[in-house]
């Protein structure tokens, strides 16, 4: 649906978006991660047409978007990080206004309707913009996304300044319009992005960090697979516990295994890492199989998307984990420091 | 561009904007009309038209400050550019709204000439070449406007830059009288504004003034919308 190849953009010698690449298929929910100034919004609105890129290329539909503006600008729905309001209109008019713009063919009351009560503002659709909350005022911006139903949506932070209420609204319309339409997001919240999207690409100083869901990620990055494991043995005593090592150990491409506490009444945890390359979680199964053992409990360690982020955004070059270090232990100072670099940072 | 036409008419009417432009205009017209026409016994309304030169020179600027400025403040404008318009389109839809307001302003002669039909012979030439010659002099004062408005995030500095170029305009005449050589100060004189406005109001309706007008006004709406795609790839 969208596809984007070797992205870039220049502002003066900065560079704010290097060689960005990257495909969405139809239906899909992509959600752009990335602190601020990470050039998110420089993607998006190259991806728009508002701004031109420096070199690379965008297809919306297989229509580039720089040779036949028109026709695919009439295939995106956009939300800005500012969503584009008169605020001297009142949302009737100004969706009126933007119906028009669109050239848009469908029935002009239903549709309007339609798009009113999916974004819940028909009860104040005769109010002026300039009078109405934050809140409404990006529902609006999101009906006028909306308005001749385009295959696309592009949203910048489509719950920014929004309260608690109002974020779980729009992120369950968010899901409901990712049924029918593509829809690409951007945020730095990351609960956000792991409930709505299917898949992630973070972004990182302009260029693509990682490309994937939230596991995939997880995993291109920590090249690690340490899991903890609660097997029940046969015997249900201690005995089980060294007789469950030793067979683990013998399984190909386990690097360390270690009994854990007890934890229900003759059954043990286990503590397990493979090497890089090994997932062992099926010749485990077998291994179980086998024994007639039963596999109670498997609970990988890999990271959850927020070490992720902190790491990709705030890691220097090496992301590797020190062997004995839990990813969990030194978060606190990563998540505090990255809200100062938040904080901090640039605009997009 | 009917979209955007619509918009901004309607814009003009709940800014406010609309309000003062028509009022002042009015109220100096009909000053203009009471001292210049009626109160010096005449029916021919071209002293009201020779000096509504520099009333309407500050007036259009008013018109035409926010048009591109406050779009690009308020970030409207990434609405517009992201929608299946073209530039030219964004452009001229502004463009013929002002034009829009300028005609019911300068339209109020007509209701003037009412009152000089009852009190004596209208001579009807002259009221409408003088009136197509404001219309094209405001033409050309709008698209220059639009332009400078195309440049900057600030009303007031649009606005102020818009007068202050009309007016550079406006002093055409005076630099081309202090210009020894022959052909430069030509060249001045032709492009004079106001040389070619009065013109009008002395009965002459030349043809090439026409085409000047119509030329500046599509000019600046063309840099108008030069100014508009450059900023795409800034």
């Amino acid at each position: 649906m969208i596809e984007v190849k070797n992205l870039s953009k220049k502002y003066g010698d900065k560079q704010a978006v290097k060689n960005i690449s990257f495909k969405v298929e139809q239906g899909e929910i992509l959600g752009f991660l990335g602190p601020n100034g990470a050039g998110k919004s420089t993607t998006m609105n190259m991806l728009t047409g508002y701004i031109s890129s420096t070199s690379g290329q965008v297809l919306v539909d297989g229509v580039d978007i720089f040779e036949d503006p028109k026709k695919a600008k009439a295939s995106i729905g956009y939300l800005p990080e500012i969503p584009p309001l008169y605020i001297d209109m009142t949302i009737d008019g100004y969706l009126n206004f933007v119906y028009d713009l669109k050239k848009c063919k469908l029935p002009r009351k239903a549709h309007l309707k339609d798009v009113c009560d999916l974004c819940k503002i028909t009860h104040v659709k005769d109010r002026i913009i300039k009078n109405l909350s934050k809140g409404y005022r990006q529902r609006v911006g999101l009906a006028q996304a909306l308005i001749n139903n385009p295959p696309v949506l592009i949203l910048d932070e489509p719950t920014v300044g929004l309260d608690p209420n109002q974020i779980i609204e729009i992120r369950t319309l968010i899901k409901k319009l990712g049924k029918k339409h593509t829809v690409i997001l951007s945020s730095h919240i990351l609960p956000e992005i792991q409930a709505v999207c299917d898949r992630i690409i973070i972004i990182n100083k302009g260029e693509v960090a990682a490309d994937g869901t939230a596991d995939e990620i997880a995993r291109q990055l920590t090249n690690e697979h340490k899991m903890t494991l609660r097997i029940e043995g046969t015997t249900k005593t201690s005995a089980d516990k060294e007789e469950i090592v030793k067979a683990i150990k013998s399984l190909k491409g386990i690097k360390y295994v270690r009994a854990d506490m007890e934890r229900e009444r003759g059954i043990y945890d286990y503590d397990v890492e493979a090497d890089e390359k090994t997932d062992i979680r099926c010749s485990l199964n077998a291994l179980c199989r086998e024994k007639g053992w039963n596999i109670l409990m498997l609970q990988l360690s890999d990271l959850t998307l927020e070490d992720i982020f902190l790491r990709i955004t705030m890691g220097e070059n090496d992301v590797k984990l020190e062997p004995n270090e839990r990813p969990r232990i030194n978060l606190k100072f990563e998540e505090s420091s990255a809200e100062e670099a938040e904080e901090n940072g640039g605009n997009e | 561009m009917g979209a955007i036409y619509r918009r901004e008419v309607g814009a003009f009417f709940t800014s406010g904007v609309a309000y003062v432009f028509l009022s002042v205009f009015y109220l100096l017209s009909g000053y203009f009309f009471y001292a210049g026409v009626i109160g010096s016994g005449r029916t021919d309304t071209s002293p009201m038209f020779s000096s509504m030169f520099l009333i309407i020179l500050f007036l259009i600027p008013i018109l035409t400050m926010r048009l591109l400025s406050e779009e690009k403040k308020n970030k409207t404008d990434q609405g517009l550019l992201t929608a299946p318009v073209g530039l030219w389109d964004i452009v001229l839809g502004k463009y013929f709204a002002a034009l829009t307001l300028f005609i019911i302003a300068e339209s109020v002669v007509f209701i003037y000439s009412i009152f000089l039909a009852v009190l004596g012979e209208v001579v009807w030439t002259t009221l409408l070449g003088n009136y197509f010659a404001m219309l094209f002099l405001g033409s050309a004062f709008i698209a220059v406007g639009l332009f400078i408005s195309s440049l900057t995030e600030n009303q007031m500095a649009s606005a102020v830059a818009s007068m202050l170029a009309l007016f550079v305009l406006y002093l055409f005449d005076s630099f081309a009288v202090n210009i020894s050589n022959e052909y430069i100060s030509k060249a001045i004189t032709s492009l004079s504004f106001y040389s070619r406005y009065i013109e009008f109001t002395q009965g002459i309706f030349s043809l090439p003034s026409v085409v000047f007008f119509l030329s500046v006004a599509f000019l600046f709406n063309f840099f108008t919308v030069r100014v508009l795609d450059k900023r795409r790839w800034g």
